[in-house]
């Protein structure tokens, strides 16, 4: 699937959530089920702080694809995390770069997404099209 | 208590309306109130009947605002019993009345090597300010520290003091916490040492008496917006002996006397530090607040919200895992709790789909979250016109959310 296919995939799941309470519940319950990180990555290189919540997102680039790993403190970020690693992770810099990243918006959870004291998602989306940008450059280089 | 609460409410627009299709439960007063329509109504009377420049046109519209204005300017020295109106000076909020009292008290009375001594419970808008006039004039920031239920350590302070003291900056209610900290206990000991003090009353000024006369502190700070008055509006109050030695903080329109390009001279106070067109309509507005303040009475407010205070302090208590942060008896309506298991962050987010709204984070106090060894807390901040039903559905909401985690 494309990076958009999933965007619309998840959107869909969302759409069939109608209260606010349910939205979050699904949330909490991806916050609860994601992976969690080594200890041992959950340095300070890796954190990406908010005014609200801890976010830490780690990165590997082979074979020309980015695995991205993350987390949060809290589940509600964490749940966030676990779906935008569903539509970047193993993704190839240049698809990370061309795509727009919308279905946060669509599926109502905007007020995640404001700029300054958010919990550390627009920073995390941030720093991911950083990576993307230089992995980038890193396989341009060696395609040379 | 007899509290007419509903009556009160009645005043507050804001407060009737339904969010995520429940009744909205506001508990962020410490961060902003809302406004009476009295208030509200101030503004538009401004804007549609007698809106002018102040100070300086001989019109009339210019000349009745002048005077709504400087009546606000009465209103709030009357508010904090200050002596005279040359005391008051409008600032758009607390934050700069910091900057301002900390840049030009540095400018007039401290050289390299002195010291500041700041409070460990301090919000960020009463540390950093001195911290960049500190780095200006070479002067060092010295901690007055906090114990674990959130008492200063007053008995520290006379340790603290050196010959190089120059200032104590201080809050009189902290904004996490809610204590309130003797400031006229403090300001004694600053005058038997010769040292200056600094009052942060953001968090007072809406809930308690203020005079700064009887505590006798040199400098003394608040914000419209935090007392049911319109934003951008602040005030600080200075002792005329101080204010005089003072330079001004910006410069421009208003605050001179005369200028040549060979040198300016200054305004008389308070017109020296209020430099350029200030917030007028703000101001004007404010003054309705302060009234809608006395109107209710400050006591009766002081009392209502202590009730309510208690009565959301003992029923959070009854909540397995739930810590509150501040302890202190003496404390304003503020409670800061951290529930075990689940993220401060969660809790408020979830706690807004029901419809209350709480503050979530550090609450602009990194150094205080650090003594605690935590990185937030929930905070739910009361105003008069919250009730006990508001806090029996807060904290059923609170168990419901804590469930889901």
């Amino acid at each position: 699937m494309t990076i958009n296919e999933i965007q619309k995939e998840i959107i869909e799941e969302f759409s069939v959530y109608e209260d606010w309470m349910d939205k979050y519940s699904y949330l909490i319950e991806l916050g609860n089920d994601l992976k969690e990180l080594d200890p041992k990555d959950k340095t300070d290189q890796y954190l990406i702080k908010g005014c609200q919540s801890r976010v830490w997102l780690v990165s590997d680039f082979a074979g020309g694809k980015i695995t991205f790993r993350g987390e949060s403190d809290a589940v509600i970020v964490k749940g966030l995390v676990a779906l935008l690693l569903r539509v970047v992770s193993d993704r190839t810099p240049a698809e990370i770069i061309e795509n727009e990243l919308f279905f946060v918006d669509e599926i109502g959870l905007k007020q995640h997404l404001s700029p300054t004291r958010s919990n550390g998602l627009l920073a995390m989306i941030k720093q991911i099209r950083l990576y993307a940008v230089a992995y980038n450059r890193i396989s341009e280089k060696e395609n040379d | 208590m007899n509290f007419e609460v509903d009556k009160i409410r009645q005043d507050f627009p804001i407060l009737h309306q339904q969010i995520y299709n429940r009744p909205l439960v506001y508990f962020d007063n410490a961060a902003t109130t809302q406004r009476p329509k009295q208030v509200i109504d101030a503004l538009n009377k401004t804007y549609t009947e007698y809106y002018g420049n102040i100070h300086r046109a001989a019109h009339f519209l210019a000349d009745k605002a002048t005077e709504a204005y400087e009546g606000t300017r009465e209103k709030a020295r009357n508010f904090i019993n200050a002596e005279t109106r040359e005391q008051i000076i409008f600032t758009k909020g607390t934050t700069e009345s910091i900057n301002l009292a900390a840049f030009s008290f540095g400018e007039a009375f401290v050289q390299e090597g002195d010291e500041i001594i700041v409070s460990e419970m301090e919000h960020h808008s009463n540390i950093v300010p001195w911290q960049l006039m500190a780095a200006r004039k070479g002067a060092k920031i010295v901690m007055l520290p906090i114990d674990n239920d959130g008492r200063l350590l007053i008995e520290m302070l006379e340790q603290l003091i050196t010959k190089r003291t120059r200032l104590i900056a201080v809050a009189h209610v902290s904004n996490v916490l809610g204590t309130i900290n003797p400031v006229k206990q403090i300001a004694r000991i600053a005058r038997n040492n010769g040292v200056r003090i600094f009052v942060d009353g953001a968090q007072a000024a809406p809930h308690l008496r203020i005079d700064v006369q009887d505590m006798d502190v040199d400098f003394y700070a608040f914000s419209a917006h935090k007392m049911y008055g319109p934003n951008g509006v602040g005030v600080l109050y200075g002792k005329t002996e101080l204010l005089e030695q003072m330079p001004p903080y910006q410069g421009g329109g208003e605050m001179i006397s005369e200028v040549k390009f060979s040198g300016t001279t200054y305004n008389e106070l308070p017109y020296k530090f209020e430099a350029g067109t200030p917030n007028i309509s703000g101001v004007i507005a404010f003054g309705a607040a302060i009234d809608y303040l006395r109107n209710t009475g400050i006591e009766t407010v002081a009392a209502w919200e202590h009730e309510l205070l208690s009565y959301a302090t003992a029923a959070l208590n009854q909540i397995p895992g739930l810590r509150i942060y501040g302890t202190q008896a003496e404390k304003s309506g503020v409670i800061s709790f951290n529930v075990e298991g689940a993220h401060f962050f969660d809790l408020g987010t979830m706690l807004d789909k029901f419809g209350i709204a709480v503050r979530t984070g550090h609450h602009c106090a990194d150094p205080l979250m650090d003594h605690f060894g935590i990185q937030g807390t929930v905070r739910a901040s009361f105003a008069f016109y919250n009730t006990r039903e508001e806090i029996d559905r807060f904290v059923d909401a609170l168990k419901k959310v804590i469930a889901m985690f």
